[in-house]
């Protein structure tokens, strides 16, 4: 029998489903007892109304947006970060993880200031006549910033282990530059790709403390959807505030849950790629 | 065996070194903006009771917006004492169990020992000459509030509004929803509390008008704003009465309902007054009011109680889900 690291298979998986049911099940569990309040009906209720549709349009859609964002400027910095060597780098390397160290409020206070009419990028963007602090335009900024480490931090080291003998083997095949990163390089970093949108996108969808100081939260316009659990909350509407999060979860749930199914079906196609 | 026993014999005897110095701790579970109140008026008090008892009460503080404060206190904060902004915040721990919902009976004044009300703070020189509440909704004028879902004192900022286009001659119910519809037209921003709202305004510049807590408002133009904006008080406006109250399941639990009783009584006190009034809030007392007259000018002030009954009235009608802000709000 081949021996195990870790003692034996039934205690290691039960710690973990112990682990994993403590940590992580018995407050979702909690939240949708907490929601079971108000039923099905009251829940389709709740998410029928325009402003509550409205906040979920901007954080999903934002959320998504600002994680495509991330995926291509990710994937950039990333490179340039794997493959040459500059002085600074290891500055610059450490700098990309500052927005998973920083209080998520602050970032929001730092965007506003930035951003605001008379800040330092507002003032400019206003000569132009682009409003971007207290519009939606500021919900996708903050949520680009929260997300940005994700998509880095999970491509770096699949570009560390990519093998050089393949673009190689490609470029003595006659390759153009294009040609080697869209059909030899890319299809390889798509699993990948679509982690790091997975998870920059799951971060800011529950994205509270940086969003709410740039969006205005004006409703309708510039409402995200945990600020309306907020409110709820505000009103001692628990089970609202309980029902709102669930149903976020759940998006989010089918929205990850999608991402992981076609990141194995493109896993399955990198492999075959040649 | 040995070790428990000396352990135990530690705690024994640090416990009974307590019991004998009598040092007691409060808990004061408050809202935002009282950070510099408190600080003065538990210096104070822990003095007083200090000579006349000479017990040592510490009294610690939590701070945060009103409505998460009554809720961490439901979910089982230890507060022996609440001072919030809104009545309607000590009614949900009374409905709770926690205290006897006659509470606001208790104490003096509606349980509100100090108050303020809803003032304007414009752009030095008051640029667009706002002069009172119908200056506001002129075109091009801008004003900051925050949201009445996530803020008292934004509730308080909503109901002086409504009340004043309430007051104005042919005024009524039809007229104050169009006034305070309008109203948030005009608003570019709602912050989800009041602090945030003074730094939209007074640090990102935004907005030509905004409206604040008095002892808000004055304190901005002492530290934060400094010279840049001044203080407009309209022709009326709404008595602002954050209450106080004690929390008995909490006092009885932790044998403190003594000293929290007289913590409380303290901020009617003359002296409790007088830091009230130093600390912007108006003062009930007629004497420490005439004192500082020059800092809090008259206006015509209408209460909550004149204009809307309760705060569960007022709640209901205005800021519950789908009720007037809903469908007032600026994005409607």
């Amino acid at each position: 029998m081949r021996r195990r690291i870790l003692p034996g298979f039934n205690l290691s998986l039960g710690y973990s489903l112990t682990y994993l049911g403590l940590i992580v099940m018995l407050p979702l569990a909690a939240l949708a007892w907490k929601a079971s309040g108000l039923g099905i009906g009251g829940l389709i209720e709740l998410l029928r109304v325009p402003r509550t549709l409205a906040a979920l349009k901007l954080s999903f859609g934002g959320a998504t947006l600002a994680a495509a964002i991330n995926v291509v400027v990710g994937l950039l910095v990333a490179w340039v970060l794997v493959r040459y060597r500059f002085p600074g780098r290891r500055l610059f390397d450490a700098v990309v993880d500052l927005p998973f160290a920083l209080p998520t409020a602050m970032a929001g206070i730092a965007l506003t200031a930035l951003y605001a009419p008379n800040g330092w990028i507002g003032q400019w963007l206003a000569a132009l006549g682009i409003k971007v602090a207290y519009t939606p335009w500021g919900v996708l900024v903050a949520m680009v910033f929260v997300g940005f480490p994700f998509v880095v931090r999970t491509l770096q080291p699949v570009l560390e282990t990519l093998e050089h003998d393949v673009e190689e083997a490609a470029e003595t095949l006659g390759a153009r530059r294009w040609q080697i990163f869209l059909k030899v390089i890319l299809p390889m970093l798509v699993p990948t790709l679509l982690t790091g949108f997975a998870l920059a996108l799951a971060r800011a969808v529950g994205e509270y403390g940086s969003v709410i100081f740039i969006a205005g939260n004006i409703p309708m316009k510039s409402e995200i959807a945990p600020l309306l659990i907020v409110q709820s909350l505000e009103q001692f509407d628990y089970a609202g505030a309980a029902a709102l999060g669930v149903a976020m979860l759940a998006f989010s749930f089918v929205l990850l849950l999608a991402i992981t199914l076609l990141q194995r079906w493109s896993h399955r196609w990198a492999d075959v790629a040649p | 065996m040995k070790k428990l026993i000396a352990i135990c014999a530690v705690l024994g005897a640090v416990a009974a070194g307590t019991a004998t110095a009598k040092n007691v701790t409060l808990l004061n579970a408050s809202y935002d903006p009282t950070r510099e109140l408190y600080r003065d008026v538990n210096t104070a008090f822990a003095a007083q009771w200090k000579a006349q008892h000479g017990d040592r009460v510490t009294i610690r503080m939590s701070h945060g917006g009103s409505g998460k404060q009554a809720r961490a206190v439901v979910d089982g904060l230890p507060a022996d004492v609440v001072t919030l902004a809104l009545a309607h915040d000590i009614d949900v721990l009374a409905g709770r169990g926690l205290m006897p919902a006659h509470w606001q009976q208790r104490l003096p004044d509606n349980s509100a020992p100090y108050t303020s009300t809803i003032v304007f703070l414009v752009r030095k020189g008051n640029p667009k000459k706002i002069r009172d509440w119908s200056d506001l909704v002129r075109p091009g004028v801008q004003v900051i509030t925050p949201n009445p879902k996530t803020s008292g004192g934004a509730r308080w900022n909503f109901l002086a509004a409504w009340g004043y286009a309430l007051k104005q001659p042919g005024g009524n119910e039809a007229r104050a929803r169009a006034f305070v519809r309008e109203l948030y037209r005009h608003v570019p921003v709602l912050d989800t509390g009041a602090r945030g709202a003074t730094n939209t305004f007074v640090q990102r510049g935004i907005g030509d008008a905004l409206l604040a807590w008095e002892n808000e408002a004055i304190l901005a133009r002492q530290e934060i704003g400094g010279a840049d904006v001044e203080i407009v008080v309209p022709s009326m406006s709404i008595l602002a009465e954050p209450t106080v109250a004690l929390v008995d399941r909490n006092v009885d639990k932790h044998g403190t309902r003594a000293v929290a009783e007289a913590y409380l009584k303290f901020l009617y006190s003359p002296q409790g007054q007088e830091i009230a009034a130093r600390n912007h809030y108006r003062p009930r007392s007629s004497q420490v009011m005439a004192r500082y007259a020059s800092q809090f000018p008259e206006v015509h002030l209408f209460t909550l109680k004149d204009m809307f009954g309760n705060w569960n009235q007022a709640t209901t009608k205005f800021f519950a889900d789908g009720a007037i802000f809903d469908q007032i709000g600026p994005g409607s």
